[in-house]
């Protein structure tokens, strides 16, 4: 596509979208790309309703993580319905009746058509600190006639939505912050790979081949089992994500040392030194956006691989702990599989985290279609 | 086939795995010693619980028992030394010599391992062949979604919904390897049987996640292999559809397959470890887990380095394989 292609004086009115085609910017045209691949905008939508439940969960669900409610332990999703007596009505749910099963002795729920609780906007309820800060006690929804709990409850009463919300922070958030580790961590040392070569280089290699010969979960638990007991929720998140990023590093080095050794010889950037470009003009303005797009696929392809390793080391109890909710700390509570049988909404975690990797799959999938000039 | 070059190179790579393996004993050691502790420090505090007098003297005599007070790479090169000699020492939990509990279960992670590979070769490569070659069809759109689905589940997970299910729909506990009336009893063909029923969903449950990413994987390099010239050309002088696609295309597709080995492997063994705590398998996994949580650093050392050592042997093995088959390989192998 030489200049002249790009800005015919004469080209008549049709061919102006063809004209934006050839003067749109790298950026521009992966967008375009980007935006006509269906999977990959639905899961940068879903995953962009995930993060923003992840960012204000004290506001967004009805209760708080912490709220037990004991009489209504291990009570059923409620159903949000529409019609009361034949007539259709603003959203409600009804509240619970409660028996005792006389064979099993356990806890049976029913719908009481007596006890409407309508849901409402913005309702005062539980107190909460946004971020830890800002003290407030208005949420989303809910109702003022009693607990509203559209996932159920736990073995405490806990309302599921709810302590699904604020897991989604610390799930979501474990993710990104492990990959901006593992970025800075790869970046510097495959960078240093890959342009200086020789010796360094070979040194670096060998590290990043012994870290992906070890077996990468014992690896994890060994480390996630070295937390000092006595560290607080912070800590230990933090510790967690240094863990998930240990390992999760090597990939991000390969790629970036691979990609430099490839450019390092490309014909732009020769012409580039020729013409005398100084050398930090050739990183910033020609290697880096031209591996930028390659590192962001890579990079959203990483999220959902330490998103479950997180889940996986909290499933066993190694890995975030209670008080503090992950979705993987939520399924612990799903261990035991009579309880499951009989209370399946316990399980509801994993529906999320399955729908976050999947969303993640799909983006990567996508800005990597997106970012592929070939195709 | 074999020629010096070649044994040049089998024997270098050998080499170099010995120099891993030494690198993997210290981190096995350096992970085992992170803990704030050891483990007669929980045996003291338990004794102390349940009100036995402890002696310090008798602390003491242990310490020096069990080499605790030394220096820390007196205690690495003791231990290193022992393994080397195969004396794996004693565990402290299980109450058994390190060696008598590894004998007994990493048979069944070797075999789980193994035939979990097999599984996902079984699966995948037949279905990314059809997928390849009926692009856009209803099939492979299905395929597709499974194997996102499938990347997108954790295995332990999955592990727990064929658990759920199984135990609601039959009323089956699928837990475990063997039935109770056969753990702990001597091998029989009742056992084998037993074993042979209890094996499928493991081996689902861990194949899974590989066998939608190889689908994937074989897909996309056979479509790539289908677009080439040599396919047009030989399409063209009239060859039989289904000899030029196994003749050519997926020959050449297969090949990578060969070197995932080296990372499904050790996906698997990692995976495992998970999935058999879930599942009550009498495996490796649950050992690492539990000699972790306790502090029962013999037994964690050992494990860690066993599980090491099976990924990097599985790793050596794919490499080899993969020298054999592709003839470029080998040629880029032997050159440097």
């Amino acid at each position: 596509m030489s200049q002249h292609e790009a800005h015919p004086a004469t080209e008549p009115a049709p061919n102006e979208r063809a004209e934006q085609y050839f003067v749109a910017t790298q950026w521009q045209l992966m967008w375009r790309k980007f935006i006509r691949h269906r999977l990959a905008v639905i899961g940068a939508v879903v995953l962009a309703v995930f993060y923003v439940w992840g960012l204000f969960p004290e506001f967004l669900s009805p209760s708080v993580p912490s709220e037990r409610v004991r009489e209504l332990a291990f009570s059923p999703p409620q159903r949000v319905r529409f019609v009361h007596d034949g007539r259709i009505r603003g959203p409600f749910v009804y509240g619970y009746r409660q028996s005792i099963d006389p064979l099993t002795l356990q806890k049976l729920y029913t719908a009481d058509t007596t006890d409407l609780r309508p849901i409402r906007l913005f309702v005062r309820a539980a107190e909460y600190k946004l971020w830890g800060l800002i003290p407030g006690d208005i949420h989303l929804f809910g109702s003022d006639r009693g607990p509203v709990m559209l996932l159920g409850a736990d073995s405490f009463g806990r309302d599921l939505f709810t302590r699904n919300l604020y897991a989604a922070r610390v799930s979501l958030s474990v993710g990104l912050v492990g990959v901006v580790l593992s970025f800075v961590l790869g970046l510097v040392l495959g960078g240093i790979s890959g342009y200086y070569g020789g010796m360094v280089d070979n040194v670096i290699q060998r590290i990043i081949e012994f870290l992906i010969s070890l077996p990468t979960i014992p690896v994890w638990m060994g480390l996630a089992a070295a937390l000092p007991p006595e560290w607080g929720s912070i800590q230990i998140y933090f510790g967690v994500t240094i863990i998930l990023s240990i390992v999760g590093w090597t990939g991000l080095a390969r790629v970036v040392r691979g990609k430099l050794l490839e450019l390092r010889e490309a014909d732009f950037v020769m012409a580039a030194r020729i013409a005398g470009a100084r050398q930090r003009r050739i990183i910033a303005g020609h290697l880096m956006p031209s591996f930028m797009s390659y590192l962001i696929v890579h990079l959203t392809l990483a999220i959902p691989r330490m998103i479950l390793g997180e889940t996986a080391l909290s499933f066993l109890g190694l890995g975030i702990r209670p008080p503090a909710v992950s979705w993987g700390t939520l399924l612990q509570d799903a261990q035991n599989i009579q309880t499951v049988v009989l209370y399946p909404w316990l399980m509801s975690p994993a529906l999320f985290v399955v729908a976050a990797v999947l969303m993640f799959n799909f983006l990567g999938d996508g800005l990597r279609d997106a970012a592929d000039p070939y195709k | 086939m074999l020629t010096s070059h070649m044994l040049a190179y089998i024997l270098r790579r050998i080499g170099v795995m010995v120099v891993v393996l030494a690198a993997v004993s210290v981190c096995a050691f350096v992970i085992i010693q992170l803990p704030p502790g050891d483990y007669l420090d929980d045996y003291i505090a338990g004794l102390q619980a349940r009100g036995t007098e402890v002696d310090q003297a008798e602390i003491e005599a242990l310490r020096h028992q069990y080499g605790l007070d030394r220096p820390i790479y007196l205690q690495y090169l003791r231990w290193i030394g022992k393994i080397v000699r195969g004396d794996m020492g004693y565990s402290f939990v299980y109450a058994r010599p390190v060696e008598a509990l590894l004998k007994e279960r990493l048979p069944l992670t070797v075999t789980i391992s193994v035939l979990t590979l097999l599984f996902v070769y079984a699966v995948a490569v037949p279905i990314g062949i059809y997928s390849a070659t009926h692009q856009y069809s209803f099939a492979d759109y299905g395929f597709t979604v499974f194997g996102f689905v499938g990347l997108a589940t954790p295995n332990f997970l999955l592990a727990l919904v064929m658990m759920m299910l199984f135990f609601y729909l039959f009323g089956l506990n699928i837990g475990g390897l063997f039935s109770m009336e056969y753990v702990g009893a001597p091998w029989s063909f009742g056992k084998l049987l037993d074993l042979l029923a209890h094996l499928p969903v493991p081996i689902v449950v861990l194949g899974t996640a590989g066998t939608a990413g190889l689908i994937r994987v074989l897909r996309g390099s056979l479509l790539d292999e289908l677009s080439k010239q040599y396919v047009i050309t030989a399409r063209a002088k009239g060859l039989d559809e289904q000899r030029l696609l196994f003749k050519y295309p997926v020959r050449v597709a297969v090949n990578p397959m060969l070197s995932t080995v080296g990372w499904l492997l050790p996906e698997i063994v990692s995976g495992e470890t998970i999935v058999a705590i879930v599942l009550g398998l009498p495996t490796i996994g649950p050992l690492v887990f539990n000699s972790l949580l306790s502090q029962d650093m013999l037994l964690a050392g050992s494990t860690i380095m066993l599980l090491s050592f099976l990924t990097v042997v599985g790793t050596l093995i794919s490499d080899l394989l993969l020298v054999m088959v592709d003839p470029r390989i080998r040629f880029e192998a032997v050159q440097s």
